[in-house]
């Protein structure tokens, strides 16, 4: 019943926009403020506020209300409403979660989250209602945009294979036979150790161990004498925030760094270079950002985002950001009518992102960003580009049926 | 496994169960004397690490900020037993719980508002900050030995205070008859509210001499309060002889655990803690 009713009403509004105009379709948008006024547009929202990965949380919110605040604050000329919720990075929370902003809240679109195994139990949920369009801005788990894809599910972050992958022909590169993966056991972790691991082991390199550490462990000391004892040419690793910071810098204090040089996708030192000190001083990464991007566009980016919330911008702002960026676009292009899905859902898929901090990127037909995975090395506290790691890098979109 | 390797995880094993002894004696104390389940013992772990690295932006002095730091701990632990805990000593279980759960959530939002989200790291002090050779490859750090040395103190320590001296007499005589104790003209109130900071100060104090090493983030506090809870457990409720023990035993299973079984490597705390309880219901050395 509720179902039916919707659908018609979205029907109709679509007429009248086709028909009258936007501004009168604007007028007669339901409203529980005031007849006459455009109801705003709902964008909910699922991050972490708390906890380990509150950082990541605040970082994309800051920055997608930073873009769509400085295009004026509105979607396709509608204004925006925001409902937030903290998703506490728990995955059995994740359906009700979910559900409360698509049932209750009736949000129009749902931005998140940042942890793998929320993307796909939100991805489960939103994927067979076709709607409402959900923008994933940070987690990478592969299946979002390869077995779980679907029409209205998009990602502006990465998958987990894209900043991985390069890493390996880096090792390769740099002359080293053996390697160790390090990282957490679960679904971030397992899907970047192995596309790593796919692409050293293609350039003649071999992986020796796969350490997978309890998630989220951060007591490291016997895996580094389990490192200490094999002697690998180098190491391969995945942690983000807290255990990145501890990783990074039990690893030194054991005194590995110097002789087995730590690599890894660059949320090891992304965000948390600072922290880490001394103790990163060196390391290669491979990411689809890093601070110094020699661009108008990045370098505006992180003047703003500095001026605006008084921390530097990171991976995860820059997400955000485009974030942002994606929802504008689709939303100028269907005049604010949020019914339209089919027509937003056709925009977001032959989006260009050109102004993105990152660079310019686009979307693949598994709805995943097809861009340039950029070596980078740790100075002075601070992620600095060394070059182009892969270009153009697509995610091979495993499983997915609209690829 | 060689030699050297078997002993290097076995001296890794038994610096972690120096870390998680110094955290669960606190929880010991105040779970095994006063019976009260403190949820919040995490809580003050994080805000030990976070308060030590609020000082060091004025000191750059581990040892002064430990020295600043305590005290604080010790009155924000007296001002909860006070005009909270102290409420709830009739109550059952489950309104201890509700409480220092609440507390858990304060204390996480506290330190968003005056520390962010951020990620920091405190320095390892210079005067520790060398190194010992161990393998070719593998050196340890100064700074893990020295805080062996201080759990261990801080062990011998508690051992005497429960043991040895008038206070420890109050507290044993507390915990196990607290009507009689009162008879007797023993202000048990105070005793408690002196128990309470103690314990508080104990986590804090981990957080403090750790944050070197753990670095300083949000959440922090949630992961070391389960592991504590087990090794307390182990040990039997109130034991600080039990906590020194669970503790260590706790650390050795989940290094070696680890690398001998490295698919189980997330159960095999918590195989321990079942076969130990299997074998004896109230722990290692608790009273049954």
């Amino acid at each position: 019943m509720t179902k039916k009713s919707e659908s018609s009403r979205r029907h109709f509004i679509a007429g009248v926009a086709a028909t009258a105009g936007l501004a009168a379709a604007g007028s007669f948008v339901p409203t529980r403020f005031a007849i006459g006024v455009a109801a705003p547009v709902k964008v909910g929202i699922l991050l972490p506020y708390s906890g380990t990965y509150a950082m990541l949380g605040n970082s994309i919110t800051n920055a997608l209300k930073m873009r769509i605040d400085q295009a004026g604050g509105k979607l396709g000329g509608r204004a925006v409403e925001y409902v937030a919720l903290d998703s506490e990075m728990s995955v059995p929370k994740a359906p009700t979660n979910t559900n409360k902003l698509i049932k209750k809240e009736k949000v129009d679109f749902l931005v998140g989250p940042v942890h793998s195994g929320i993307a796909a139990a939100m991805a489960k949920i939103v994927g067979p209602r076709n709607a409402p369009i959900m923008i994933v801005p940070n987690a990478g788990h592969n299946g979002i945009t390869g077995s779980l894809c679907a029409p209205n599910i998009f990602r502006t972050s990465f998958s987990n294979w894209q900043p991985a992958f390069p890493g390996g022909k880096v090792m390769a590169d740099d002359g080293h036979k053996t390697c160790v993966t390090i990282a957490w056991k679960y679904g971030a972790g397992i899907q970047m150790m192995a596309a790593g691991k796919e692409n050293f082991e293609k350039h003649g390199g071999k992986v020796v161990k796969d350490i997978q550490v309890p998630f989220p462990k951060v007591e490291f000391q016997a895996f580094l004498s389990e490192i200490a004892s094999i002697k690998p040419d180098a190491v391969f690793s995945f942690f983000s925030g807290g255990g990145a910071v501890k990783f990074v810098k039990d690893y030194a204090a054991a005194g590995l760094k110097d002789s087995i040089p730590l690599y890894g996708p660059g949320f090891l030192t992304e965000g948390v270079s600072k922290a880490q000190g001394a103790a990163a001083e060196g390391i290669k990464t491979t990411l689809h950002y890093a601070a110094n991007l020699d661009s108008d566009a990045n370098r505006k980016f992180r003047a703003d985002y500095e001026k605006a919330y008084g921390a530097s911008a990171n991976v995860f702002s820059v997400q955000g950001f485009d974030t942002g960026s994606l929802l504008l676009q689709a939303m100028a292009a269907v005049g604010g009518d949020t019914g339209a899905t089919k027509d937003l859902i056709s925009v977001m898929e032959g989006a260009t992102i050109v102004d993105s901090p990152r660079g310019a990127w686009k979307m693949s037909k598994a709805h995943n960003p097809i861009q340039d995975i950029y070596l980078r090395q740790v100075k002075s506290g601070e992620n600095l580009v060394l070059g182009v790691a892969a270009k153009n890098l697509e995610d091979p979109a495993t499983g997915c049926s609209m690829a | 496994m060689d030699l050297t390797t078997f002993l290097i995880q076995t001296l890794n094993g038994v610096q972690y169960g120096f870390l998680l002894f110094l955290v669960a004696s606190g929880l010991t104390l105040i779970f095994g004397i006063m019976g009260i389940i403190n949820l919040a013992h995490g809580a003050f772990y994080m805000l030990g690490a976070y308060i030590v690295y609020w000082l060091m932006g004025y000191t750059d002095n581990l040892l002064i900020a430990v020295l600043v730091g305590l005290p604080i701990m010790l009155a924000v632990g007296y001002l909860i037993e006070r005009f909270a805990i102290s409420y709830l000593y009739d109550r059952d279980h489950l309104y201890q719980v509700l409480l220092t759960y609440g507390l858990i959530l304060i204390f996480n939002e506290l330190q968003k508002i005056f520390w962010g989200t951020d990620f920091y790291s405190v320095p390892v002090p210079s005067v520790l900050g060398g190194s010992v050779t161990l393998t070719e490859t593998q050196v340890y750090p100064v700074y893990r030995l020295f805080i062996s040395l201080i759990c261990m103190t801080i062990a011998a320590g508690m051992y005497v205070l429960i043991g040895r001296t008038r206070l420890g007499m109050m507290i044993r005589a507390g915990a196990s008859n607290r009507e009689m104790a009162q008879v007797l003209g023993i202000n048990i109130g105070r005793v408690f509210a002196i128990v309470f900071s103690l314990g508080a100060a104990l986590a804090a104090f981990a957080g403090m001499v750790g944050a070197p090493i753990s670095s300083v983030y949000p959440g922090m506090g949630d992961q070391i309060l389960i592991i504590s809870f087990v090794v307390v457990v182990i040990g039997g409720i109130g034991s600080i002889k039990g906590a020194f023990v669970g503790a260590m035993l706790i650390g050795l299973a989940d290094t070696f655990g680890q690398v001998l079984l490295p698919d189980f490597a997330s159960v095999v705390v918590y195989a321990v803690m079942a076969l130990v309880l299997l074998w004896r219901p109230q722990g290692l050395f608790g009273k049954a």
